[in-house]
């Protein structure tokens, strides 16, 4: 007899949610401390900073950041018309619309790559001060997160996505909570753009 | 099972296969099974738990006679074989990172929650095999960078288990081992915390309502959610201390810093009390992930042997759920002496005053099951029984740290060592060893020896005091923790004579652990079989199947009919899964 595991596609009919949806939920509430423990760093560190610039858009490149946020928040949406399309049982769209998301991710590291050179190039390093360093800290971890999404997400358009042959209703609960992972990682931008660039 | 199989319908594709079709190493070495992972967690911290008492036994050496070379063994280490101040602070930082991050908590958390929750709420394996495996990998590599670490030019950490900066930042390049090795161990943890709570809550059988979890599974449940949220926050001041240490930056390095003699090249503006906010956000939350699976364990033998329900059963629960909130805010009781100004350190003084509530109620329920009822004495009950005793006087001796007025005395010195060793020495490790005589019947179908083990038991009550019950007199004569050699000072060297008792107490400790690891490794092979699955007349789940288990934990479906510990009124055990008027 082999080992059977329940609610791996269906929910589970008391919770009303499958593990991996329970699990992702999970997951995300630690994100959310360790985030969370960095926001109180840069908060208690600026408090009481001696040198800290006036306003991130004095040192940071606004426009750039701007962009990013477009980025991010449309490849948000991408990924939820991924998931529909899905539900809507069309592998073929899905695909496309994993695919934007990919791109528009790419798109974010790229700009993310010219912002860090740039600064380089200005020899400001994380070492340079307090600003710099929480500035590359943060943003180098949430660049993080976006590298494991995208590796993620194309695992899932990829060889992943043969499990819709044998087991459409996981394969689908897979994407949501590969959706609900990139919403996060959207959502630690959006308050990471204000509070180093505009702020 | 008619309810399940429907939900599973496509289970056959995604399990991991029948047990005997497996190779060796994917059936021992890589396995899926939470039982098999179960174990390997228990062997590996059992081997961590040595090595770090062995460090541990030869530190001893230096405060018993300081200065003279260690018998024997010294001079491995050493060239003239005394142990080196260097040496010293190494050993003693990686005997607390090993016994806390590499052996208590794998063998509460990885080892008997992975036993025995999968097997407690009726399910299969865990939610998330594959996860488990990756977990206790995870969990291995840290170790290994640990071990590691020694080996590495100037040696391990030397910093202490808290690591304090700027110390730890300017240290020696161990401590980069260790913040890497953290970050491993951290993020296995909260993998399998994860894995915890989804199956205790998704895969329950039919009839296992909440409040019908027996009291280990509620134990585990609210130690993974603390394991969850308290330890990303000190992943992330271990990625900034990362950070100061390679990358140049000045998160907690203040400005104007001088290492021997010469101003340190950084920006500076940082603050060092930060990472003692960050780390003790995690670490007190942590000193319950140490002592809850204990106080589960310990919860499920004293209901077995005394035949009794557990009384007040709902307040148990309720008091350890509460005691999980509280832990999340009584951290900077361990940083009074830091300046933290009067409104900060009244409300942390009175959230501990308030988390020691649920902890005398604890204690008091498991003492109001034993009163009157007829206890039968195996080993596991004996270590069960001594737990109740030494928690209480670790946690009633937290309450004078809890108190600014007396803990501006008592901060830093033996007192402190004292309190937290009753605690996790003589609580929670003997609530585990308990555990292992409990339910290893269970794992092998063999009973432990019962002589050897009251031989364990008598030699190590009685030494484990005799090493940590002077450490509060030392503490209040004034001695400070981590000192090479106390008797440069007075009030040290006229305190002296107890270091050299609680040394000759530690080896004999070690001693009495001899019959343990004798009886563990060869019961296993020529102890007595046991008789009948349920040896013990146990109520819970994990006695509903064969001893051992099969792969598959349960042939039969199973289902539960009522509340965890449950007895007729001629103290016949009513299992929660016999259907019986
Ligand atoms: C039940 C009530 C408890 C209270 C009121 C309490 C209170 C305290 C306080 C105030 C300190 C800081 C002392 C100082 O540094 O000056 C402390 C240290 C400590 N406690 Fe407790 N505690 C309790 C239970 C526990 C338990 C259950 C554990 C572990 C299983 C534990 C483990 C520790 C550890 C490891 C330290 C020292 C950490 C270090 O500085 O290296 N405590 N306790
Ligand atoms: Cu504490």
């Amino acid at each position: 007899m082999s080992v059977i595991i329940p609610y791996i596609d269906k929910p589970n009919p008391v919770t009303g949610v499958t593990n991996a949806k329970l699990g992702i939920w999970l997951f995300l509430a630690s994100e959310v401390m360790l985030f969370g423990a960095l926001f109180s760093t840069l908060i208690i560190l600026r408090s009481s900073a001696t040198d800290w610039p006036a306003h991130g858009s004095d040192v940071l490149n606004v426009p750039l950041a701007t962009l990013n946020t477009v980025f991010l928040i449309t490849s948000s949406v991408t990924i939820v018309l991924s998931w529909a399309s899905l539900k809507m049982k069309n592998l073929m769209k899905f695909k496309l619309h994993m695919g934007l998301t990919v791109l528009l991710s790419f798109g974010f590291l790229i700009i993310k790559y010219f912002e860090y050179s740039s600064k380089f190039h200005h020899e400001h390093y994380p070492s340079t001060s307090t600003f710099y360093a929480v500035y590359f800290t943060m943003t180098g971890l949430h660049g993080l997160h976006v590298i494991g999404g995208i590796i993620t997400n194309l695992y899932l358009m990829g060889p992943g996505s043969k499990m819709w042959k044998t087991e459409p209703e996981r394969f689908t609960g897979r994407i949501e909570c590969a959706g609900l992972y990139w919403h996060f990682v959207d959502l630690v931008w959006i308050f990471l753009f204000p509070a180093l660039y505009l702020l | 099972m008619s309810q399940d199989t429907h939900n599973h319908s496509h289970g056959h594709d995604h399990s991991h296969s029948v047990g005997h079709e497996l190779p060796f190493w994917r059936k021992y070495i890589f396995s899926t099974d939470h039982k098999v992972i179960g174990l390997q967690y228990g062997i590996t911290a059992v081997f961590f738990l040595l090595f770090g008492f062995g460090l541990m036994l030869l530190m001893r050496w230096q405060l018993a006679f300081p200065k003279q070379a260690i018998p024997l063994i010294g001079k491995l280490f050493t060239e003239d074989g005394v142990l080196s101040p260097e040496l010293y602070n190494q050993f003693g930082a990686m005997h607390g990172t090993i016994m806390v991050f590499l052996g208590v908590v794998p063998l509460g958390v990885g080892a008997f929650g992975n036993y025995l929750l999968p097997l407690q709420v009726g399910a299969q394996d865990m939610a998330f095999p594959k996860l488990n495996l990756l977990s206790y990998w995870v969990y291995f590599i840290g170790g290994v960078i640990m071990l590691a670490s020694f080996f590495s030019p100037n040696g391990a950490a030397a910093s202490g288990w808290t690591s304090y900066p700027p110390l730890s930042v300017v240290a020696d390049n161990g401590q980069t081992f260790w913040l890497i090795g953290m970050v491993f161990l951290i993020t296995s943890s909260l993998l399998g915390s994860v894995n915890t709570i989804v199956t205790a809550i998704q895969l329950r059988v039919k009839g296992l309502s909440f409040m019908r979890w027996p009291v280990l599974v509620w134990a585990q449940v609210v130690t993974a959610f603390l394991l969850l949220l308290a330890f990303p926050p000190l992943e992330a001041a271990g990625v900034l201390q990362l950070m100061d240490r390679l990358a140049g930056t000045s998160f907690f390095l203040p400005s104007g810093l001088v290492v021997s003699g010469e101003a340190l090249k950084v920006s500076g503006g940082g603050n060092p009390i930060l990472w003692q906010h960050l780390f003790w956000f995690l670490a007190h939350p942590e000193v319950y992930v140490l002592i809850l699976p204990a106080v589960g364990i310990v919860g499920e033998i004293i209901a077995v042997n005394t035949k009794k329900p557990l009384y007040g059963y709902k307040t148990l629960i309720y008091s350890i759920i509460f005691l999980g909130f509280m832990s999340f805010i009584v951290w900077a009781h361990h940083m009074f002496m830091t300046g933290m100004g009067v409104t900060m350190s009244t409300f942390f003084q009175a959230t501990t005053m308030i988390i020691s509530v649920p902890s005398i109620i604890i204690l008091t329920t498991y003492l109001l099951t034993l009163w009157g009822s007829s206890i039968r004495y195996t080993v596991p009950m004996l270590f069960a029984i001594a737990f109740l005793p030494m928690f209480a006087i670790g946690g009633l001796t937290g309450l004078p740290l809890g108190l600014t007025a007396s803990d501006i005395h008592l901060h830093d010195t033996y007192y402190v060592i004292g309190h937290f060793h009753y605690v996790v020495a003589p609580g929670s490790l003997f609530a585990l060893m308990a555990g292992v005589y409990h339910w290893y019947p269970k794992i092998t179908g063999r009973f432990m020896s019962d002589t050897l083990g009251k031989i364990h038991f008598w030699l190590s009550v009685v030494a484990i005091n005799g090493v940590f019950m002077p450490m509060f007199f030392m503490g209040m004569a004034g001695v400070s923790r981590r000192l090479y050699d106390q008797t440069i000072y007075a009030h040290g060297a006229a305190a002296q004579p107890l270091n050299v008792f609680m040394s000759y107490c530690a080896w004999a400790l070690a001693v009495a652990q001899l019959p343990f690891l004798y009886n563990m490794a060869t019961s296993w092979k020529w102890g007595k079989k046991i008789e009948s699955n349920n040896p013990w007349g146990g109520t819970t789940l994990e006695w509903a199947t064969a001893s051992p288990p099969p792969h598959e934990n349960f042939t039969t479906p199973v289902e539960v009919f009522r509340g965890p510990y449950e007895y007729s009124s001629n103290k016949k055990p009513l299992p929660q899964f016999v259907q019986e008027a």
